[in-house]
């Protein structure tokens, strides 16, 4: 059955193993090049890019610089956080999706010169560089919240699933209680850019249904609360969300910024447009500000007139190269880009910067380039989701169109969440999708 | 997606059963399928008392694909939220439906059994 299933798919495949084998012609010879290439970070950027660079390129010398020894799915973490997949459910070593053909430097980057070309590392490690990419993700400003520290995850109704895979799974454990206990749940987002502006919601909504599965709707007061004075970044999705709040019954509390919190009293201040506000508890879920690591702004790479608190990287929104210095490339959440820190958009910003950086060892001008884009399976309760994917001019850029509605709570978008998502992800990791 | 070839499909389907399980599942589909076609070619013709008892089958193939595909993913019949959904869960339930009537008809004609055997020729199409 099951197989007769995945057969048929192969076989439908198969259709397009024609239009295949046109493409792979056209990549087929390597540029022969001594170029050194420099990574940093080996998120899902830059494995990304080093495993599609390595088949590109030969002779070329490729550098990923990251002290993580674990690589971590992180649009796992919202199902960590509901308890619908273990902690481990995220979490793979880094080095297995390395290709052969790269160093991988675990050390933690110190700065970039990008006069000279060097980066160097905190252990006094330095590296020359003909091509920069610089894709090391964001730090998660913790300290930024007063009262708030990560060891109180898990206890007191506090949660912070973007912290991490544990605390991912700590997260569970004080919503868990929630959920059987009712009371008010406060569920926050911060005002720099963040990672998937989605999570919050999604977040939102599973411990709204998690509740209302386990008959507790009646104790719940759910509450969403937003620096921003609309519920997502794209209108028309804003919208949607607005009426599924009110479907479920989900209050929201827009234009407060969450500044501390007493984890004693159980108490939340929030900055407001005229002042502060207190609200009381029984469950938060902290998202704390998001900005480029210190390197970054410290090394001069960041918009002077952008996000100037938050530090992103200095590029062109449709290349990503670097406005000041061609020879650097911005990748993934750092990139100071209007949209896109999202494992999906790295999807889309890998083969535009390796094309770049290809085309420039070629010696020619690269063409391909970003327009945003962004996915977001946005999921509404356990068994369904809204695949919402949408680019830099806020347009929905289904997909499917007319298969799959992108506004609409779908079965099939929760499947492409829970079954093909990591599938996916992995493929891309491995520079093949 | 992005670049959707048969490659990027194959690359998913591995990753999510694994490289060895989704060839196991390919190796014993083709086989199956293989089996079928031979079992035909040999007894040249459909043998419809064989074919009575694969479509007896195929309910249970359409429930036991679909049941599958549920538990797998946590999901429940209500979650069915659009046309796309039906179609899909339509589609699962045909896809185990066909397979296992595949099945049954190439393992009843390749291990045989005493009620088609008696039957002799199989002459009479109903």
């Amino acid at each position: 059955m099951d197989r007769r299933h995945f057969l048929t798919a192969a076989l439908a495949g198969g259709a397009a193993a024609s239009l295949l084998s046109a493409e792979s012609a056209a990549q087929a010879q390597p540029v022969q090049t001594s170029a050194r290439i420099v990574i940093i970070g080996a998120g899902a950027g830059g494995t990304a890019l080093a495993n599609r660079l390595v088949e590109r390129l030969d002779g070329a010398q490729i550098t990923l610089i990251d002290p993580r020894q674990n690589h971590l799915y992180q649009p796992g973490l919202t199902l960590v956080a509901t308890g619908l997949k273990p902690a481990n459910y995220v979490v793979s070593d880094t080095a297995q999706w390395l290709p052969d053909g790269v160093t991988w430097l675990s050390e933690r980057v110190a700065a970039v010169d990008p006069e000279t070309k060097i980066v160097s590392t905190e252990n006094g490690t330095t590296l020359g560089y003909d091509w920069l990419v610089v894709a090391p993700g964001l730090t998660l400003d913790h300290d930024a919240i007063d009262g708030f520290t990560l060891d109180m995850v898990g206890e007191n109704g506090i949660g912070a699933l973007y912290a991490g895979p544990d605390y991912a799974a700590r997260t569970w454990q004080a919503a868990a209680r929630f959920t059987e206990d009712g009371g008010t749940g406060v569920f926050t987002r911060p005002a720099t850019e963040m990672k998937c502006a989605g999570a919050p919601l999604k977040h939102t909504f599973l411990i709204d249904d998690i509740a209302r599965r386990a008959g507790n709707a009646g104790k719940m007061n759910m509450v969403y609360t937003a620096p921003q004075s609309s519920l997502f970044g794209v209108p028309i999705v804003a919208e949607k969300v607005r009426m599924l709040f009110q479907d479920r019954g989900v209050e929201t509390l827009m234009n407060r910024t969450l500044t501390s919190i007493d984890a004693g009293a159980k108490r939340a201040t929030f900055a407001t447009q005229s002042g502060t506000e207190e609200v009381d508890y029984d469950y938060i879920h902290v998202i704390p500000p998001q900005r480029a690591p210190d390197f970054v702004r410290q090394s001069g790479l960041s918009w002077a007139n952008k996000w100037t608190d938050q530090g992103w990287v200095e590029c062109d929104m449709a290349t990503l190269r670097h406005l000041r210095y061609p020879d650097i490339f911005a990748l993934g959440d750092v990139a100071g880009v209007p949209k896109g820190k999202t494992a999906a958009s790295v999807k889309w910003q890998v083969p535009v910067v390796e094309d770049h950086i290809v085309a420039a060892i070629e010696g020619r001008d690269g063409t391909e380039t970003y327009n945003g884009y962004t996915s977001c399976p946005m999921i509404t309760r356990i068994g369904r989701a809204m695949l919402v994917e949408f680019d830099y001019n806020n347009n929905l850029v289904p997909s499917f169109p007319g298969m799959i509605a992108p506004l609409e709570e779908l079965w099939i978008s929760w499947l492409m969440k829970e079954v093909a998502l990591k599938a996916t992800y992995n493929a891309m990791l491995r520079g093949k999708a | 997606m992005k670049d959707l070839t048969f490659e990027t499909l194959l690359a998913v389907f591995e990753e999510i059963f694994g490289p060895t399980l989704f060839w196991v599942m390919v190796v014993a589909a083709v086989v199956i399928t293989l089996g079928y076609l031979y079992v035909l070619i040999r007894d040249r013709s459909v043998s419809w008392r064989k074919f009575l008892f694969a479509q007896l089958s195929m309910p249970v193939g359409a429930v036991l694909a679909v049941w599958f595909v549920m538990v797998m993913t946590k999901s429940r019949l209500s979650d069915l939220g659009g046309p796309i959904d039906v179609i899909l869960f339509l589609g699962i339930a045909a896809a185990g439906a066909l397979g296992m009537a595949v099945f049954v008809y190439t393992v009843e004609s390749l291990l045989g059994s005493k009620r088609t055997l008696e039957g002799g020729t199989d002459a009479k199409p109903n």
